[in-house]
């Protein structure tokens, strides 16, 4: 028995020795840039795998009113200090406008009022957290996809960039301001759409007024708040960070699938 | 009871028990799941509460959650599960980084990286689970082709027998393995349990993994039914890792109590030593 007791305090001991050698050297792994480059593969995996069998247009679930969150949670930027942010919510937004350039045919701004009358698309849907959370809210908005056939994209667009009015991370380049981008596939589903309505209300400062973008198969981070101006663009590399967005800058996935 | 054994140099019979594919298939799998755990706690810190349905954030009641609370001049980490609280201050819900006590679901020594980032703690997440998906497939395809699930897996007739099942678990608690020809097979307990992780628990694991993803929700809306919700599948996925740990706790006693040079040996070269013992009273 005694010869048992010592073979397994040796192996105790030294499986705790090499996960304790391991795990510190672990952090010197995570840090290097060749490992976080091989990790990336993973990234287009899932991004390949679920387009394959999402095809383009496989739609989010909807819920119904029965199953709205009672209290949905706001994350990120609750209220932009941005002067001229400040100014638009005092004003109701009534001067605020949305601009949409980059590789359009026809550039254009619409004020909040255009905007809401506009053909729209309520959906019941479920917001979905990098964290692990979930809410599920009511969102009215115009469909992106209807917008860009609008403005008709040029040729070489590829990417729909947001930019908005939270500078999220205070910084001397600028390079904290929230942003996000979506690839074609996303701008055009049916379930894309520019939110200034939530449970039946005009959007709140906290949620993003006066409009949201909503990519319903993707989480949380990708729906931007606070949005200023929807920019058409042929790669990523020129933004802030050059990999798509406020999130994607600081090491997060920009196929936010999973 | 094997213990240490000189292997084939007593002269014990020696039988070619695990094949090439099914021992690579196996480090494979400890290797990733040793970083699927402990970078999935690195993701569950990220928001250290569990619930149950299609929805829940901070407002709504959760199932398990932990928390750091001041009480007075110190912090205590609190765990609730249910309407019950433990105060698991240094483990969970408030440990110590860096010798600073710190508000933590689960402390640096369990997560992939040590420090709280949860975007590299994705990062080993998905690519270890993409790794294991495959080795899971690979491993699939081997054992139903070359009749390894048949031969080495299923139960033979009798086996399920209440009567036979209740000796080998008595065998069992009082660390008694088979010998002779009896341990030239799993025995039943072996049988089903590796059944339950390999068709049951795994399988688990990657659907309600799977459920919580927003995109793969719209390919497979039916996950979200099957398992009540986003929520839900989170706290299952939560529930058999912890099933799954409790599974290679017990495995890795076993291997050990039973002979932990010949287990190994057999896992790393495919052959194991069959201890002939003296059967009396032993066995049956």
């Amino acid at each position: 028995m005694s010869r048992i007791l010592t073979r397994r305090r040796f192996l105790i001991g030294a499986t705790m020795a090499a996960s304790a050698l391991g795990l510190s050297g672990c952090d010197a792994l995570v840090e290097s840039d060749r490992t976080k480059s091989v990790l990336k593969i993973a990234e287009g995996f899932s991004m390949k795998t679920q387009r394959f069998l999402l095809g383009d247009n496989a739609l989010a679930r909807e819920f119904t009113e029965a199953d709205l969150s009672p209290v949905f949670r706001a994350n990120g930027t609750s209220m932009p200090d941005n002067p001229q942010y400040l100014d638009w919510m005092n004003r109701q937004f009534s001067t605020w406008k949305l601009e949409i350039g980059g590789l359009v045919d026809k550039p254009m701004q619409l004020s909040l009022a255009e905007l809401k009358v506009l053909p729209a698309r309520t959906q019941i849907t479920r917001h979905d957290c990098v964290e692990g959370w979930s809410a599920i809210g009511k969102w009215t908005g115009v469909p992106l996809g209807a917008l860009l056939k609008t403005v008709g994209l040029k040729p070489e667009a590829r990417y729909i960039v947001f930019h908005c009015a939270d500078e999220y991370e205070k910084s001397l380049d600028g390079s904290g301001w929230y942003y996000e981008s979506i690839d074609l596939v996303d701008a055009f589903h049916p379930q894309t759409i520019l939110a200034h309505t939530m449970n039946g209300r005009d959007l709140e400062v906290a949620h993003g007024a006066p409009l949201r973008l909503r990519v319903e198969r993707q989480l949380g981070y990708k729906q931007a708040k606070y949005l200023t101006r929807i920019e058409a663009v042929a790669d990523l590399g020129r933004l802030y960070g050059g990999n798509g967005g406020f999130w994607e800058d600081r090491g997060y996935e920009w196929y936010a699938g999973i | 009871m094997a213990t240490i054994d000189a292997g084939v140099a007593t002269g014990r019979p020696v039988i070619y028990r695990h094949s090439l594919l099914v021992r690579l298939s196996h480090w494979i799998n400890v290797f990733c799941m040793t970083v699927l755990l402990f970078s999935g706690l690195q993701i569950f810190n990220a928001h250290p509460s569990l619930y149950w349905g299609q929805y829940g954030a901070d407002n709504d009641p959760s199932f398990i959650s932990m928390e750091a609370v001041q009480d007075g001049d110190r912090a205590e980490g609190l765990t609730h599960v249910g309407s019950l609280t433990f105060n698991t201050t240094g483990f969970l819900g408030l440990s110590e980084v860096d010798g600073e006590a710190t508000e933590r679901g689960f402390p640096d020594w369990l997560t992939i990286p040590s420090y709280q980032d949860l975007a590299s703690g994705r990062r080993w997440h998905f690519f270890f689970a993409w790794l294991f998906v495959i080795n899971g497939f690979i491993y699939l395809a081997y054992g139903l082709f070359s009749r390894h699930f048949r031969r080495d897996l299923l139960p033979a007739r009798g086996e399920l027998m209440p009567a036979h099942i209740g000796h080998e678990i008595v065998n069992h608690a009082r660390l008694r393995f088979p010998k002779g020809p009896e341990a030239r097979h799993y025995n039943t307990l072996q049988k089903l349990t590796y059944v339950a992780v390999i068709f049951l628990l795994l399988p688990l694991m990657i659907l309600t993994g799977l459920t919580m993803s927003p995109g793969f929700n719209a390919v497979a809306p039916w996950l979200l039914d099957v398992f009540g919700g986003r929520q839900s599948a989170r706290t299952i996925h939560f529930l058999t890792a912890f099933s799954l740990t409790a599974f290679v706790v017990v495995h890795v006693a076993m291997v050990i109590l039973s002979g932990v040079f010949n287990n190994l040996r057999s896992m790393i070269t495919g052959y194991y030593a069959i201890d002939q013992g003296d059967t009396k009273g032993d066995k049956q």
